[in-house]
């Protein structure tokens, strides 16, 4: 008994292992780079010169301002959609679901290069309109991760809570706002944690749309360019606070399935 | 009138999901450098696809990368998962919160920090696709564990003890028992892998050999380069993996159409 408890637990040794190598270390190397200097030695100012420079600060609000834009827009979209999915006795609903998903399996950089055609043949030129075109990108992009766990929710909700609140006397709006709606809260923010963090950090999407505005992802991109370690490793440890404040936050309220990401994707 | 509306507003976000893709499709098939202009019949942009030994490397680079990166992710994820789930409590959970890092971070994190760790401090060169295919295993391995763990939740511990009870050994089996009630988790988590490292970019941007693209980096750097055959025939290759994608959901209805039926 012993020695088949050893085997089945050693085969777990392999991926700790390369978990400690490949997600813990590059974290704690992280740390160092954006603590020290070219010379290797301590120093606070790569934090401090992220905090007092007005180009950087007006970065991190840009990319909050996309971020919140983008996932309002795209909430107002997939609330809705979910909701008629769930609710809808369509033949073959299940196809009609998966029209929603397919999206997420095209390469998004070839469905970003369609909607660049389009967005050039309506606005002309893409460079006057930036803050649109990146909410209109990531909309684009993100939507189906949106629509995917709150659907989920909706799906799995128990419709007798809502007969009973009829039963009760409430009528279908009253029904929706103090049943539904709540009960679709784990729904909403797992689709709001797929939509959020991605909005502040994928900056491709803007460069596509020739873009020249930055998120907080793009200043990686440029300190990345430059081979500046050190700079771009506090940007990356500042949007690791954010992106764990983030979970904090919403640990618990998430559904089961819709926190591991891939539950929503398959 | 409301389930009109409703059917409206779902016609809407169609629309918003699938014009581009459906545009560009029936342009992938014109002579036409811009969508909009209006120009004859042509299959140029598919022979541009297919006969560019640029276009065929970078294709045929990102489905081997997507592969090799996924096998690789699907026999760690899974053997993690088992060896997580007989193991001690603190054990698994300091497993499981670990695996967690990469499903939440950013992937321009992810993809900066393994760059830093293995080229700026390893010195490992970028040109021998170590760095690229450590990090998509790192992108893709969580999300195999992640697939797989329910499934051992799921799972019968009485049969498997029945196994040893009946003289199998633990190896026997973990090969006879356990492997098959977990193999529909594996198979989704396979496929979840191969799906996420096709669609990466960022991981690749910051670990790849400097002339190796896949196609999300290569389409990407395209679109910023002014080069109008290589554009068009990417519109021909929008079209194809849309087409794929499309017989792929159809096969996989009709299949699971077919399974019903038959029970």
């Amino acid at each position: 008994m012993h020695a088949l408890k050893l085997t089945r637990k050693s085969l777990g040794i392999p991926y700790a292992l390369f978990l400690l190598l490949f997600v813990a270390a590059p974290l704690i190397v992280l740390v160092y780079y954006a603590f020290t200097n070219g010379q290797g030695q301590f120093t606070v100012s790569n934090l401090t010169g992220f905090f007092t420079d007005p180009n950087t600060l007006g970065t991190l609000c840009y990319s909050f301002a996309i971020a919140v834009t983008t996932t309002v827009v795209c909430l107002l979209l997939a609330y809705p959609t979910a909701y008629i999915l769930a609710k809808s006795n369509f033949k073959r609903k299940s196809v009609v679901v998966m029209l929603f998903i397919m999206p997420m399996w095209i390469n998004f950089s070839l469905r970003i290069t369609a909607l660049k055609e389009i967005l050039t043949l309506i606005e002309g030129n893409l460079a006057y309109y930036p803050f649109l075109n990146a909410v209109i990108g990531m909309t684009y992009d993100f939507l189906p991760f949106m629509i995917l766990p709150i659907y989920n929710t909706i799906v799995k909700l128990d419709e007798s809570l809502i007969e009973a609140a009829k039963d009760l006397g409430a009528d279908e709006r009253s029904a929706f706002f103090k049943i539904t709606l709540p009960l679709s809260v784990p729904g909403i923010v797992s689709g709001i944690a797929m939509v959020f963090l991605p909005a502040m950090t994928n900056y491709v999407v803007l460069d596509m749309l020739y873009n020249s505005t930055y998120i907080m992802g793009s200043l990686i991109g440029s300190y990345f360019a430059a081979y500046n370690w050190h700079g771009g490793s506090m940007i990356a440890l500042i949007l690791l606070g954010i992106i764990c404040a983030f979970t904090l936050a919403t640990k618990g309220m998430e559904d089961e399935d819709g926190s591991a990401a891939g539950g929503a994707l398959l | 009138m409301i389930k009109q509306l409703s059917r409206i507003f779902i016609l809407f976000v169609l629309v918003i999901l699938y014009a581009p893709i459906l545009i560009l499709t029936v342009y992938s098939f014109t002579n036409a450098t811009n969508i909009g202009a209006i120009r004859g019949f042509s299959l140029h942009n598919y022979v541009t696809l297919f006969t560019t030994p640029e276009l065929r490397d970078m294709i045929i680079g990102t489905v081997v990368l997507a592969l090799v990166a996924a096998l690789l992710a699907t026999i760690l994820g899974t053997m993690g998962a088992i060896g997580a789930f007989y193991s001690k409590r603190q054990v698994s959970s300091m497993i499981d919160t670990l695996n967690q890092v990469p499903v939440v971070n950013a992937d321009v994190v992810t993809g900066f920090s393994i760059c830093i760790l293995l080229v700026v401090v390893l010195g490992i060169s970028k040109d021998t696709f170590i760095p690229l295919v450590i990090g998509h295993v790192t992108l893709c391995a969580p999300f195999v564990y992640l697939s797989v763990i329910p499934k051992l939740k799921q799972m019968d511990a009485s049969i498997y003890e029945a196994a040893l009870d009946l003289g199998a050994t633990p190896q026997t089996a973990l090969r006879k028992i356990v492997i098959p009630q977990i193999a529909s988790g594996i198979v989704s988590g396979f496929s979840l892998a191969v799906t996420l490292s096709l669609d990466d970019y960022f991981i690749a941007t910051y670990t790849k050999p400097a002339t190796f693209d896949t196609i999300s980096t290569y389409v990407v750097n395209a679109t910023k380069g002014a080069q109008t055959t290589i554009k068009t025939a990417l519109w021909a290759l929008s079209a194809v993996i849309f087409v794929i994608v499309v017989l792929f959901v159809v096969v996989s209805n009709l299949k699971a159409e077919n399974e019903e039926a038959a029970d």
